[in-house]
């Protein structure tokens, strides 16, 4: 079993909504979908469900095509960032309506409401009506509906965006186990580069209607084909400089910084991308090298800071580990891991990915 | 906490009590004054108690009014309501449709009363007007000043083609409301188009629907202008809803106690009706 998009391409009169976009999903997998707002996570999981047709390009599922096939006939479900159920259904009603519909028995549907319910710790709330529970449990409900069916295709599109912090990082925790011992693929989108490593599976980089990498999701995070596929999995956003290169001695072209580099690579210049959290107040790794800054922002965030400065004319994001008191203009020294440096050639290609 | 005490509070409240006396209070007592006297003109008044109150409610001519009355809401609300969320379901959800049908929507309910009852008049005439010489020339013997049974149906025509609209718009900002989304996981669901309506459209229409049965509960138990101009209240008194008896009685026989009791018992119904509407909305929106 396998969905398969193959050259999928969606436009709506002038606009391009999704370019041609190969894509094949195994059973048994989470795939996350991660691109910021507008990058056509939405538009492809409604032409995966068959809630949209593309425009070009086929859909193929568990080998046979089924391009244009409505959704009712798919066996798929979906839940959406805001909190989808009946309103004058009960939740238990609202779990039962995808198998009442499709003629289930009364005792089976019992059964396996009830254990979906247990699953997702609804069980105290079966009688209650949506809008009398918390957003937590709305979303519960509509996971449960999503999961009770015994889909081929889970489809989530942002399910934790308006949910608060702490239900978040709860369900969130809960989600991927929820999946666990099920025969389908989940396709999972969200904003939030943590969420997709939180998560795990593949992930699949989108911008702007095109997937830029599809992979193992620590794949895709460490060695990001490109600077945009790693400009998308990084929040805060990357730092990215010019450098040049002459044997194994580096040096930033708009500062002094210098550092010895074992990368593989031609002399010559190159972009280099640094995640924040690879430039700390304190040092990391064996090769780390020292960089002066000037503190623009800082912002502490619980057990983590984050210090935005300058040097030269360049500014630099930081994120370092516990608090890291400082005050806004004044210089600073911080340490940047070279190990972690990831090198992009003019076509912003990665280079050192030996 | 300290209360702070400043008396001179109080001239702030002066202006609404002067203007809740002047458009509520002072007529109303009047109303109230009246109800419970007799008078002859020249300011001479004698008490009568409860007389008037208690010959209105025997009175089978208030009886008629009151059925008439009744009757006619029950029949509008009947027809509007369902008519107006069955429009609202067709019209288009966005392209150059929408405008368009919400300008054709509104004019109706732009157009004022007097003149809506005056257009449906001549409209209805069956020997000049379109639609009563149209109906007799296809065979109906349709003649609305004449028999009861046509001026029913100009006058429920009338205030269905008049207000409709009314339950049109708030059913579709209703529909608006909900986001795509409910329409998509029904589809997946597999649900029926009637059950979409059912479970999704329905409850997330309820309020909007409460306010437009309530609004037009309250306007059609009140009307007056529009069969006024229309029928008169005729043939006879076939047509003559309560407000329209009320003023025959008020103006037209001058009989002042009975008819400010009955404007009274008239203003108690309105105001016990819209409390129970009221209260059985709010205990269904306690429970859900």
């Amino acid at each position: 079993m396998s969905l398969e998009l193959k050259n999928v391409e969606k436009k709506v009169g002038i606009h391009t909504h999704i370019h041609p976009t190969s894509l094949k999903l195994e059973k048994n997998t989470i795939n996350v979908l991660l691109g910021s707002t507008l990058a056509g996570k939405t538009t492809l999981m409604q032409i995966m469900a068959g809630l949209d047709k593309p425009t070009s390009g086929e859909i193929w599922f568990d080998g046979k095509n089924v391009t244009g096939m409505k959704v009712q006939k798919r066996n798929c479900s979906m839940v959406y960032q805001q909190f989808i159920n009946y309103p004058n259904y009960t939740v238990y009603e609202n779990i039962a309506s995808p198998l009442a519909i499709t003629g289930v028995k009364d005792d089976e549907i019992n059964q396996r409401v009830g254990k979906v319910a247990e699953l997702l710790k609804l069980s105290a709330m079966l009688n209650k009506k949506p809008d009398e529970l918390s957003g937590g449990q709305q979303q519960r409900t509509a996971l449960a509906r999503a999961l009770v069916k015994d889909s081929d295709l889970i489809l989530l599109d942002e399910p934790l965006a308006n949910l608060d912090f702490k239900l978040r990082e709860e369900l969130r925790e809960e989600l991927p186990k929820l999946f666990e011992d099920r025969d389908c693929i989940v396709v999972y989108a969200t904003t939030e580069p943590s969420d997709a490593l939180m998560i795990g599976g593949n992930t699949a980089t989108l911008l702007e209607g095109k997937v830029i990498q599809y992979g193992k999701t620590l794949e895709v995070y460490n060695k990001p084909e490109n600077l945009i596929s790693a400009k998308v999995f990084s929040d805060p956003p990357m730092n990215i400089a010019e450098i040049t290169k002459r044997g194994d001695n580096c040096k930033f072209t708009d500062n002094d910084v210098q550092w010895k580099s074992s990368a593989k690579i031609k002399d010559g210049t190159y972009k280099i991308g640094i995640r924040p959290h690879n430039i700390t107040t304190y040092k990391e790794g064996n090769n780390s090298v020292e960089i002066n800054g000037k503190v623009q922002i800082s912002e502490l965030s619980g057990s983590e800071s984050l210090i935005h400065f300058t040097n030269g004319n360049l500014n630099w994001v930081s994120l370092s580990n516990g608090t890291q008191q400082k005050n806004v203009g004044e210089d600073t020294k911080l340490y940047m891991n070279t190990d972690e440096f990831l090198y992009f050639d003019q076509n912003n290609r990665l280079v050192n990915n030996g | 906490m300290n209360k702070t005490i400043n008396q001179k509070a109080w001239y702030f409240v002066i202006p609404v009590f002067v203007l809740v006396a002047f458009n509520a209070a002072i007529p109303l007592m009047t109303v109230v004054n009246y109800s419970f006297q007799e008078t002859f003109g020249n300011n001479v008044f004698a008490w009568e108690g409860t007389r008037w109150f208690k010959q209105i409610l025997l009175s089978e001519r208030f009886h008629a009014s009151l059925g008439r009355q009744f009757a006619f809401t029950f029949i509008i609300l009947l027809i509007q309501i369902p008519l107006g969320i069955a429009i609202a379901l067709t019209m288009p959800k966005k392209g150059w449709g929408v405008p368009v049908c919400l300008i054709l929507m509104s004019m109706p309910l732009l157009i004022p009363w007097n003149v809506v009852g005056a257009m449906w008049n001549i409209f209805a005439l069956p020997d000049i007007g379109f639609l009563g010489y149209t109906l007799n020339s296809v065979g109906f013997d349709y003649n609305f000043t004449q028999q009861p049974g046509d001026a029913w149906f100009t006058t429920i025509l009338m205030d269905v083609w008049h207000w409709t609209s009314l339950v049109v718009l708030l059913s579709y900002a209703g529909l608006n409301s909900i986001q795509p989304a409910y329409y998509q996981a029904a589809e997946i669901d597999g649900a029926s188009r009637w059950a979409t309506f059912r479970y999704i459209e329905l409850p997330k229409m309820k309020k909007v629907l409460t306010l437009a049965i309530l609004l037009r509960f309250m306007d059609s138990f009140m009307i007056y202008t529009e069969p006024f101009v229309l029928t008169g209240g005729g043939p006879g008194n076939t047509t003559a809803f309560l407000s329209i008896d009320l003023v025959k009685m008020a103006l037209g026989q001058f009989d002042l106690g009975p008819a400010a009791a009955m404007s009274l018992i008239y203003f108690f119904i309105v105001l016990l009706v819209c409390w129970v509407f009221y209260n059985l909305m709010m205990k269904n929106e306690a429970q859900s």
